[in-house]
């Protein structure tokens, strides 16, 4: 039976996570490849780097940690932040990413969610769609860029649609509204979206406990579930949270 | 030596990867002679059916392919190739395995790509031999292999039961990613380089 998946999501600056992690056997805490390593022998289905500063100087620290990633662990991962055009894909599947997210660029030029499907393939295409409460859409959702600064005046199931028939093989699906809450997962928002699309859609934002999952699993009908903090501060383990999920009737891979 | 074949298929870097993390050097190559000398070949795939065909034949690689003597490990993409014909752009493939190579259904409710973490069943031959059944592998694909004699284990998604891997003489194909499949997947890599 096909898991959920757990993933946990790592920002990066300058090559180099940032939100303090507190883990006490890494031999460098800051270093994104150590970590990725840790999670990935946690028994982490996937990983998310997201690039923060996305600075054109920045891109050959970007790639070089890429690579470093993908000679080191081999479950699958996701590269996002600051991704413009298809050198910018190339480049990082090339160093060994098996997925790349785009956000505002995709609203702001729709086709390039096309044009990166057909050259590489939908399978390595997320597209990162933050949401925002808002009754004037039909959804009650809307779609937010800048990492929530922009409204667009779209609405947020549409963009979902849209981008899967535009080549999408992904949505990475933030609520603004939850997002840095610890409250749960915005199961509503997720709901609305995935079970009105095709292609497999991860929740993220505002996950506090366990059972935040098990509920954004159940009842938001979410692929899979990201997060960060709860996972870097160590407030969830990864074995434990499987072990909880599959107790539950929730199907997960426990082990690595 | 263990010829990767280079065909523009994406993510080769994975397996290289995965190849040297087990203590294996991989020779990433379109050239027919490497390929015909080499002791392994590995034939990655991540892309779409009838361009990868076009670029083989460009190539002059499809023979190649199918003569081949050593052990042979198709991934994904370089599983369903070797199927005699894909779904995918109506292609007609290297055809060692006799079987077609489907689209899932869509408009039933599940979703397509068929995407993430799923166990094998029902597992047997070369690359199983320290894999136990019920071990989740990666999995990322939209077409699939129907059973046949060929399928050396079984994946099922929302109703539809699918070869996760086929072996023929030397050839064995997996439509998993055993490169990025933690460490079962490993154990599946290492089965084959110690064939």
């Amino acid at each position: 039976m096909l898991a959920k998946r757990i993933i946990p999501c790592l920002d990066v600056k300058d090559g180099r996570t940032v939100k303090g992690v507190n883990f006490v056997n890494l031999r460098d805490a800051g270093s994104a490849v150590e970590l990725a390593a840790l999670y990935s022998e946690a028994g982490a289905d996937e990983l998310v780097f997201l690039d923060i500063t996305a600075t054109v100087e920045n891109r050959d620290t970007m790639t070089e940690l890429v690579r470093s990633v993908a000679d080191r662990i081999s479950i699958p991962f996701t590269v996002g932040g600051g991704i413009r055009g298809e050198e910018d894909v190339e480049r990082i599947l090339e160093a060994g990413a098996d997925k790349i997210s785009i956000n505002s660029a995709a609203v702001r030029n729709p086709g390039l969610i096309g044009t990166l499907s057909k050259r590489f393939g939908s399978q390595c295409v997320v597209l990162a769609l933050d949401a925002i409460s808002n009754s004037s859409m039909a959804s009650g959702y809307e779609t937010v860029i800048d990492g929530g600064r922009t409204g667009t005046g779209i609405d947020a199931l549409e963009w979902a649609r849209e981008a899967e028939k535009l080549g999408a093989g992904e949505i990475l699906l933030t609520s603004m509204d939850a997002d840095g809450t610890k409250n749960g997962f915005a199961v509503d928002l997720t709901r609305v979206i995935s079970s009105n699309i095709s292609i497999p859609v991860i929740a993220s934002g505002g996950a506090g406990t366990m059972a935040d999952f098990r509920e954004v699993f159940l009842e938001g009908k979410a692929d899979a579930a990201l997060a960060a903090s709860v996972f870097h501060f160590h407030e969830i383990d990864i074995p434990e949270l499987k072990e909880y999920l599959k107790e539950n009737g929730i199907p997960v891979r426990v082990g690595r | 030596m263990i010829a990767v074949i280079k065909y523009g298929a994406g993510n080769v870097r994975s397996v290289l990867s995965a190849l040297s993390r087990l203590g294996y050097e991989g020779t990433l190559t379109d050239d027919k002679s490497i390929i015909e000398s080499a002791d392994k070949v590995i034939f990655p795939g991540v892309g779409e059916a009838s361009s990868a065909m076009t670029a083989l034949r460009n190539k002059g690689l499809v023979d190649v392919i199918r003569r081949l003597k050593v052990p042979f490990l198709g991934i994904c993409l370089g599983m369903q190739l070797m199927c005699s014909h894909s779904e995918e752009g109506d292609t007609d493939c290297i055809g060692v395995i006799p079987s077609g190579v489907l689209r899932f259904p869509e408009g039933r409710g599940f979703k397509v790509p068929h995407m993430g973490w799923n166990t094998i069943e029902s597992s047997k031959g070369l690359l199983y031999k320290n894999v136990p059944d019920e071990s989740y592998m990666y999995f990322v694909h939209s077409y699939y292999v129907p059973i046949s004699e060929y399928s050396s284990a079984i994946t099922e998604y929302d109703g539809i039961k699918f070869s996760a891997s086929l072996e023929k003489d030397n050839f064995m194909l997996t439509q998993f990613h055993p490169e990025k499949s933690g460490d079962m997947g490993e154990l599946v890599l290492k089965a084959f380089l110690e064939v």
